[in-house]
Formats: structure tokens, sequence, C-alpha cells
């Protein structure tokens, strides 16, 4: 449904977008992470025609962005970041116009304007100015309005921002429904939002594509081979070495033991090597990691280890690293492996 | 030009009637025009319309830049200018229905004189031919200011600094076709400044001689400073 080929945008000197590909196909929520200044909205511009690329190609539904802008515009519906609104114009009103502008058949449009003011919950607030309504209410019109003509491409920038937690909520079970059957491209730098709503992250950072894949897939790609923390009852000075003997560990690092007696670490194991752990980079090529195999071989060689040497074991977790620690990872430039 | 751009006019036309301003700017107006008319209007004690026609160059040089500020500017300081361009319009159709939807509101406003206009027709024998050309000289007259107004609000985010150059605007392009003017500057260049003076055009419609020459000026100042603005639109498109 929307296909991306090297492309780039600079304002000035400055590299807003640098060369990023990717595909979207039908049905799939794709949300574009990264913090401010990332190029997530500049991205959105080009794709809905509102800015031209310097380079690369973008396409939606087999139009070119640059070709054919009002036939991609057609397609897509597209609400802007904190949601621009007429705020002189009533609820009805405005869907009345954007329904008249997007040429939506005029016998059609009452039908339209009913159902969209249905699934967005804005029953209440038909009668009022747009100026009159909430935050929450607002994002709602302007999600409204984007879904009216029913497009087949829906590219919502920080639809989340400003809204309180109830109403994200509410949004984001919109989004995930609308999802369902749209293709939809979203933008944030809300970690929760993602994991909410989307089956594809794409981590952008300086106007690059550092990661893509799905939010599970990237959670265990930046763990490398995953980590785990420890405690056995045992002096540092015994536990520590044969910690740093094993095969495959890559970093030991000391913690607050929580009972005397006792020594606690965290283990960081390295990538383990065909198992479908690329750490950092990765192309745009969705898909990731195999199932989690690495990670679990961590904790038993642990358990081994302690009962070959006759610790006592008082602590044994997996350490899966957030989408958080991902995204600071990547995005801070320090790398996993 | 196709549907979007006149849903684009007639939404913009009737959000001029959602405010109350449009109906101040109408009453200030029409109490303004004919205040100033009637002044002289039964001193000379002629049934003609010539003074109402020649305060609207004037008249609308205040009134025509309060009614186009808006039209991008506040669009740009909202950020509904992003809404707007993404629909499937191209930006000069943008500009079109935003420029059809002044003008008519002007047309609005200066047809609502008419009663005047009856008013003095019943009380004498006008020269039909001159309300006729005055009624189309003040339409151009008002479309090119509009148009150069509308330009202006394209520039900004400010609508009282879109007021302030279009109300410089106009002023310069109306007054370089003033006799003051023309006789201060060296001969050559009169005819040229008169040419291209708002004025001069003005009045020889005025007079009800309606020239294609006339005509054809004004849709070309139009012209220009729609493409003027579709150009500052496309301009978000330069880096």
């Amino acid at each position: 449904m929307i296909e991306v080929r090297n492309l780039s945008k600079h304002y000035g000197a400055t590299k807003a977008v640098d060369d990023v590909s990717f595909d979207v196909p039908k049905g799939e929520v794709v949300g574009f992470l990264g913090p401010n200044g990332a190029g997530k909205t500049t991205t959105m511009r080009i794709l809905t025609c509102y800015l031209p690329a310097d380079g690369g190609t973008a396409k939606v539904a087999g139009y070119d962005t640059f070709e054919h802008p009002v036939e991609v515009r057609r397609r897509i519906g597209y609400l802007p970041e904190s949601a621009p609104l007429y705020l002189d114009m009533g609820v009805i009103e405005y869907l009345g116009f954007i329904a008249g502008m997007r040429e939506v058949p005029k016998s059609e449009r009452p039908r339209r304007i009913r159902h969209m003011v249905e699934a967005c919950g804005l029953g209440s607030m038909v009668q009022k100015d747009i100026g009159q309504l909430s935050k929450g209410f607002r994002q709602r019109v302007g999600l409204a309005a984007t879904l009216l003509h029913d497009p087949d491409v829906l590219v919502l920038d920080e639809p989340t921002t400003g809204l309180d937690p109830n109403q994200i909520i509410e949004i984001r079970q919109l989004i995930r429904q609308i999802g369902e059957e749209k293709t939809v491209i979203l933008s944030t730098h809300i970690l929760p939002e993602v994991e909410a709503t989307c089956s594809r992250v794409l981590i952008i950072n300086d106007g690059k594509i550092v990661a893509s894949g799905s939010p599970e897939s990237l959670t265990r790609r930046a763990a490398g081979g995953g980590a785990a923390r420890i405690s056995v009852k045992a002096i540092p000075a015994v536990v520590e070495p044969k910690l740093r003997a094993m095969a495959g560990v890559e970093r030991v690092s000391p913690l607050q033991p929580l009972r005397d007696g006792t020594s606690r670490y965290e283990i960081t194991a390295h990538a383990a090597p065909g198992g479908g752990f690329g750490g950092g980079g990765g192309g745009a090529s969705g898909g990731g990691g195999g199932g989690g195999g690495a990670s679990d071989g961590l904790e038993e060689s642990l358990f081994r280890l302690a009962v070959e040497n006759g610790w006592i074991l008082t602590e044994l977790s997996a350490e899966t690293l957030s989408l958080e620690e991902v995204f600071t990872r990547l995005t801070t430039g320090e790398k996993s492996a | 030009m196709n549907t979007t751009t006149w849903t684009l006019a007639i939404k913009e036309f009737r959000s001029y009637f959602q405010s109350t301003i449009a109906y101040i700017f109408i009453t200030l107006f029409l109490v303004l025009t004919q205040w100033l008319f009637f002044q002289g209007f039964f001193v000379i004690g002629q049934a003609t319309m010539r003074d109402f026609f020649a305060l609207i160059p004037i008249v609308f040089l205040l009134f025509v830049p309060a009614a186009t500020m808006r039209l991008w500017a506040e669009e740009k300081k909202l950020g509904t200018v992003e809404l707007l361009l993404t629909l499937p319009v191209t930006d000069w159709q943008a500009v079109l229905g935003k420029f059809l939807a002044a003008w008519a509101f002007l047309a609005v406003t200066v047809l609502l004189t008419l009663p005047l206009t009856l008013t003095v027709v019943s009380l004498g024998n006008p020269d039909n031919g001159a309300l006729v050309g005055g009624y189309l000289g003040s339409l151009l007259l008002g479309g090119a200011y509009i148009a150069i107004g509308l330009w202006a609000s394209s520039l900004t985010q400010n609508q009282i600094v879109a007021f302030i150059v279009t109300v410089v605007l106009c002023f310069v392009l109306y007054i370089i076709g003033d006799p003051i003017v023309l006789s201060s500057i060296p001969k050559a260049l009169a005819p040229f400044f008169a040419g291209l003076s708002l004025s001069a055009h003005f009045e020889s419609i005025g007079r009800g001689v309606v020239d294609s020459r006339d005509i054809l000026y004004y849709l070309s100042v139009i012209a220009f400073f729609l493409f003027l603005n579709v150009r500052s639109i496309e301009s978000r498109k330069w880096s």
C-alpha cells in the first residue's frame, strides 16, 4: 500500500529524512517511533504530499506522491500533529465540509457523517462548535474527518498527544479497530502506545530508520543474547570469576546484594550467532527474531553453574528490556552489541 | 475550477457570516459610505452617485484588508493550512476558492447599497451607464484589492501584518495614478504609472465607459496576485 524508496529531505543543512526506505502492506498498523525532530512528521508530510522529497520516491496505493499528489491525497486520511481544526465551525458542519472536499457523493454524506460521529463517540457533541470542545473531543473530530471518505491509508501524526489516560485508551482502541481493515501509519514518541496499537515499529533517529520489526522482536533484538540476574549464597571472589568464565557471557556487573552473605550479579550474554538476534542496525524488512532461545539458554546455564558449584540460589530472573530501553539504546547511539 | 473549489469558496463565504465580524463590517461600510455621501448630496442637489463611487477606493482601502487578512494568516497560525493543503485540492484551487469567497462577500456588501441607489434614482434621473459602471468598477477594484490582500495574508501568520501590508500596497498602487504623483515624476514615466495604477481605470469605468482594456487590466492584476499567492503557498516546498 505504501512504498518508500531512498527518501530524503533536508531543511537547509539539516537532514530531516535521510535515505529512508520501507514498505507498508495493506492492513498493517505501523508505528513511527523516534525522539522529537527525528523526521517522523517530515516523512508523513511527504507521504501526504504536503512537502516534496529532495530525493527518492514514495508511492501510496500505486500513485507517486510527486507526480499524482491529488490522487494520493484522495486515498489518504491525514491527521496532522495536534489535530488542527477550524474552530469556528460546528462539528457536523466541519464534517460536511470535509466530506465535500473529499467528494463523498452527496447522497452518502449524511450516512457517512452519522457513521463517523458514532464510531468516534461524538454523539453528544454534534450541536457544538469545535472551538468549544475539549482537546480529546477535538482529536476525535479530527479522526472522524480523516475517516469520512473511507480512505485506504490513514496517516496519524501523534494522535494521542494532549489527551488524558482514558481518552488515550479510547483513541488507541479506535485506531486498532480501524487497523483491522486499513493501512495505518502513526507516529509517536510514547512507547506503550506502540506496544498497544502497532503490529510493526519503525524506530527513526536523525532521519534514518535504525530498527524495524514487531515490538516484541525489537525488544528481543536489542537485548542481544539476553540478560539475567542471579543471587547466590557465596562470596563474590568465588562467584565472579566463574561467571566470567562462562561461555557466551559478555558482561558481568555486580549488584547490591539483597541479603547478607550473598552475591548478586547482572549477566549479559553475547548475541547468539544464528539465533536470529541481529543486534542493533537492521534493515527495513519486517520479521526480526525467531523464538526467544538465547535468553532461556543463559538462565539454564546459570542454574547449572550454581548446581555444579553447590551454591544456593536465592534469585534467578530473566531480564527483558522494555521498549523504552530499546528506544534509548537505539536513539542515543549506544548499541547493545 | 471544480467542485472542491466551490466547496471551499462556500465554506469561506459562510465563515464570514459565522462570526459577528461580517455584520459589523457590513454595517460600518454602509453607515460610513452613506454618511459621507449624504454630506454633499443635498448640497449639490443633483441625483448622481458619482460622489458615492468616488469614496469607494478609499473606503475599500480599509475594509478589504480587514476582510482578507484572516484568510491565510489564520490557517497558518492554527496549522489548518496543513489540513487544507493535504485535502485533494491543488494549490491553485485553494487560492481560487478563498479569492471567490472574499469577492462574493464584498459583492454582497456592495450590493447592499442598492437601496441607496434606488433612492437616488427615484429622486431624479441619474446616468444609468455611470451607475452600472460604478458598480462594475467597484467590484473589479475590490477584486484587485482582495487579490493583493489574499497574497499578503499568505506571507505571514500575523493578521495585523497582513492588514498593514495590504493597505500599503493597495494605497501605493492607487496613488501612483493620482495627478499629484503624475505631475511630480518625469514626464516619460507618467503614462506608465497611470496605466499601472488602480485609480485611473476605476475612474474610466465609473464614467460609464466600459472599456475592455480596463476590465482586462483588473483581471490581470487579480491573476498576477493570485499567481504570487500560489507561489507563496508553494514556498513551503522550497527548502
